[in-house]
């Protein structure tokens, strides 16, 4: 079940830009307020639209923990996966889906527009943004041969850093 | 899996203290928390019980310097230690770095240390991880109560190594936390490795940043 891989991956400026781009796409069209990419890991990797009044780590955390609680669920009653999942709030309410079994997108949404909209626009948007990560992980080195790179050459900063 | 954000020039890692329950995972976050300044750390989220047992998991974000112009930020993670919370536990293992496990020093805990530990490997082996090739590390924590078993004996049973097969590494390598012990020797002709460890006393923070940075430190190697 190595579904995922204890490996590092990386984002560049480029891949950042057309994912903005995707994500403030799918806000226009779908007047939601803000959406945010969090990968399984529990990391933010970008987020658009209104600025945000929450802490965005710690939100990711939970974003993360919460879809992978839910892809168990789904296992238990015999689903592959809940693709997406919808919280309803009283002003409030948050629609997350699944990117290409990497990245979570969670689109936080008031009653401007109305969950169908929302659900819609994110299929399409969930599209392109799968395009882009699998480019991205098609570049990134085979699990357990790579990690190398970025640091290279800095063990002694590291050193100096934490300590010889 | 570390992930690395040339957009904001940061470096993401995710480290989880695994243990026993009531082993001081918890207390190590949280005097991580109390000590790092608020500028460098995030908010830290506790899913826990109304006893505050851990259900779910802990989570803290902190910067821990900047290296080659990238912020190195930790995000560490406990998991719930009790036994029948496994699903929960099993899922704060993904995309995991590095990986500290806490062990009760108390010799009445002997028993749960090493259930904790099989646990552990067995539910890094389910997402395919070798616990023997990930930064990984041992932290005896409760060193300050009475009746702590002695370190050669947490050792024998927590962390007797694992074969070292690799020949170019096959040599006396010092640890460097303790002088004039082995991380790499050759037992009996065959050669083992041991993962470093730590002792601690989490409640009075005692040994708690010496283990955070170890395993980071670890961790940031591995991708030099």
């Amino acid at each position: 079940m190595a579904e995922i891989s204890a490996s590092s991956w990386s984002l560049d400026e480029n891949d950042y830009k057309r994912i903005l781009e995707h994500m403030n796409a799918l806000l226009q069209e779908s007047s939601a307020r803000c959406a945010l990419l969090v990968d399984r890991a529990g990391q933010l990797l970008a987020n658009a639209g209104e600025q945000l009044s929450f802490d965005p780590t710690a939100f990711a955390s939970l974003t993360a923990a919460d879809f992978s609680a839910n892809d168990q669920l789904a296992k238990m009653i015999g689903e592959p996966e809940f693709a997406s999942l919808f919280h309803q709030g009283e002003k409030e309410s948050m629609y997350l889906a699944d990117v290409a079994r990497r990245v979570i997108l969670v689109v936080l949404f008031d009653q401007r527009t109305t969950v169908g909209m929302v659900r819609l626009k994110v299929k399409q948007t969930v599209g392109d943004l799968s395009k882009v990560f699998d480019e991205m992980f098609k570049r990134a080195p085979a699990p357990g041969t790579d990690r190398r790179g970025v640091l290279e050459g800095a063990e002694d900063e590291i050193d100096k850093l934490f300590g010889a | 899996m570390s992930m690395i954000n040339y957009a904001s020039r940061e470096i993401n890692c995710k480290l989880v203290y695994y243990g026993p329950g009531l082993g001081g995972k918890t207390t190590n976050l949280e005097h991580v928390y109390q000590k790092v300044s608020p500028d460098t750390r995030g908010k830290m989220v506790s899913l826990a019980t109304e006893t505050e047992r851990t259900l779910f998991f802990d989570f803290l974000p902190v910067d821990l310097g900047t290296i080659r112009g990238f912020k190195t930020r930790f995000h560490l993670y406990t998991v719930p230690g009790q036994v029948y919370y496994n699903a929960s536990r099993k899922l704060i293992l993904k995309g995991v770095d590095g990986v500290v496990f806490v062990a009760d020093s108390q010799i009445e805990r002997m028993e749960a240390n090493i259930e904790s530990m099989q646990n552990l490997y067995d539910n890094m082996a389910q997402y395919g991880y070798d616990l023997t090739k990930i930064p990984f590390l041992i932290q005896y924590n409760k060193r300050d109560l009475p009746n702590a078993a002695p370190i050669k004996d947490l050792q024998a049973s927590l962390n007797p190594g694992w074969p070292m097969d690799d020949p170019a590494k096959q040599k006396d390598t010092p640890d460097p936390y303790h002088p004039g012990e082995l991380l790499i020797q050759q037992v009996d002709g065959q050669w083992i490795e041991r993962a470093p460890y730590f002792e601690s006393v989490a409640v009075t923070g005692e040994g708690v940043f010496d283990t955070l940075k170890a395993v980071a430190k670890l961790v940031l190697k591995t991708l030099s």
